[in-house]
């Protein structure tokens, strides 16, 4: 489980994140939504340490990320697995290699027993056969699958998702969307999902937390969300046309 | 102000490129695969401009000391020297900053802006350790190499041009590469060598490591890392040479 507690973050003159607070439950996929550019990417770079908060606290399992020595930071950093919204895959490394690197830093694991995990990966992403292909020769589908193999590698207890779903064709979605939802369930680990997907949002939206303009405007999961009576939220989920019809469907 | 800020950036990053190696076994890999990256993809290009530096640095000496007072052999001898002492260590670690500084700053902006290093941080990697330190530790390695064997070539080359051309006699030349040979000459060379294999590394690691924006920054930093270890090159070159030769 992670916490988040009042975080801050100011870039500039220009706060984007205002005393967030939120829990994200772990054997869930937990999920920060809301428009661009309305500071979901920050909360998640935030959480990983990659930006550091102006306060605030950031809990994993207990422990205050923020508070902890780097060596202890590194300690929790094993323990996350996170998928880039670009995959971010090691363009000098097959995908074989991308995956095993993280096993490769951490493990004492054999070669053998390296590979074993690797190809148990690559099935569960379903890019069995793959292993030897760089990058550059993957699809964008196939690079988010990669880079998940990859997040999974060694175990993950918290897994972090940036925009999975963006740039891909929407049956390509659905499978990403499935696997980090097997996967969540399967391991039992704590995953956070940014994305602006309302497809995602109502296929795997276990809990949910709504961001607008730095702020948790609203909380609840997929059930709640299609009956906010939030206007910031209404505008949000019923943007398209598609969602239109769908509230129209339910009114009927 | 701009610049004492690059400057303390600059050793915080090697702070952070020096801390402990994660794992031996992965950096030892990735030494091996720069020493190849840097090195010996540089082979072809140093061994072009030696040889011909070093046919053109014997013509022009022959030319210069078109005079009965000046013995032949001293064109062999300037052509040593010259090679020895400046063209090898600095002028070919110039091309290497920009053959080898440019792809390092472009490799690791290109990581930094597609997201790469900050995968490697969220995995708990020294991003920094990872990927520069085993870029020094190559170039520090094979550098002296690389210009050992640029001195080779490039007296060879005015070997064969000076006896080609009818500068000198092989005689002439042979007598004069030994000539007055100093030991100490290739511990000034060598050291200079060794720092810029550093500088090169480093300078274009750390323009690289530091991009923000997109291809077009990635191309900044690429020219930036060229032309400020080429500054600091020829900065270093003129220290160690006041230091090492002026009595």
């Amino acid at each position: 489980m992670i916490e988040i507690k009042n975080i801050n973050k100011t870039f500039g003159d220009r706060q984007v994140v205002k005393d967030v607070s939120f829990t994200f439950h772990k054997g869930k996929t937990n999920l920060i939504i809301g428009e661009s550019g309305c500071g979901k990417t920050t909360i998640l770079k935030l959480m990983v340490g990659l930006h550091k908060a102006d306060s605030g606290d950031i809990l994993y399992d207990g422990q205050n990320f923020p508070k902890l020595s780097v060596n202890e930071q590194e300690n929790i950093r094993k323990k996350i697995g996170m998928l880039f919204q670009g995959g971010a895959l090691f363009d000098s490394q097959t995908l074989e290699e991308n995956v095993q690197f993280p096993l490769d830093m951490f493990t004492d694991l054999t070669k053998a027993e390296k590979l074993e995990q690797v190809n148990f990966c690559l099935e569960k992403v379903q890019l069995v056969g793959k292993n030897k292909l760089y990058p550059a020769e993957l699809s964008g589908g196939m690079k988010k699958r990669a880079a998940l193999a990859r997040a999974i590698a060694n175990n993950p207890s918290y897994l972090f998702c940036d925009e999975p779903n963006s740039g891909l064709d929407p049956k390509t979605s659905i499978v990403i969307d499935n696997l980090i939802r097997n996967i969540t369930e399967e391991f039992n680990i704590t995953t956070i999902i940014v994305t602006h997907d309302m497809n995602s949002v109502i296929e795997i939206g276990d809990n949910i937390m709504f961001v607008h303009k730095g702020e948790n405007w609203w909380t609840g999961d997929k059930s709640q969300i299609l009956k906010t009576k939030n206007q910031e939220l209404f505008d949000f989920v019923f943007a398209s046309e598609f969602m239109k019809q769908v509230l129209g469907s339910q009114a009927k | 102000m701009n610049l004492f800020f690059h400057i303390g950036r600059y050793f915080m990053l090697l702070y952070r490129v020096f801390a402990r190696p994660q794992k031996h076994s992965v950096y030892m890999r990735q030494i091996i695969f720069e020493i190849n990256n840097i090195g010996i993809s540089s082979l072809p290009i140093i061994a072009i401009i030696s040889v011909f530096m070093g046919g053109i640095i014997t013509i022009q000496a022959a030319f210069g000391f078109n005079s009965p007072w000046v013995p032949l052999y001293a064109v062999g001898f300037t052509t040593r020297e010259s090679i020895m002492l400046e063209f090898s260590p600095t002028i070919v670690c110039l091309i290497l900053a920009g053959k080898v500084g440019s792809n390092i700053a472009s490799e690791i902006g290109a990581m930094r802006i597609t997201e790469q290093i900050d995968a490697l941080e969220i995995m708990g990697i020294n991003s920094a350790g990872y990927l520069i330190f085993p870029k020094i530790a190559a170039a520090v390695f094979i550098f002296p190499f690389l210009i050992a064997l640029s001195m080779f070539l490039g007296i060879a080359g005015g070997y064969v041009m000076g006896i080609t051309s009818g500068a000198c006699t092989e005689y002439e030349y042979i007598f004069g590469i030994q000539a007055f040979f100093e030991p100490w000459k290739l511990y000034y060379s060598f050291t200079k060598v060794l720092v810029f294999a550093f500088i090169i590394t480093s300078v274009s690691a750390y323009f690289g490591y530091n991009t923000s924006g997109g291809a077009l920054e990635v191309g900044k930093s690429s020219t930036s890392a060229v032309v400020y270890s080429s500054i600091l090159i020829l900065l270093f070159s003129l220290i160690l040479t006041n230091l090492f030769l002026n009595r």
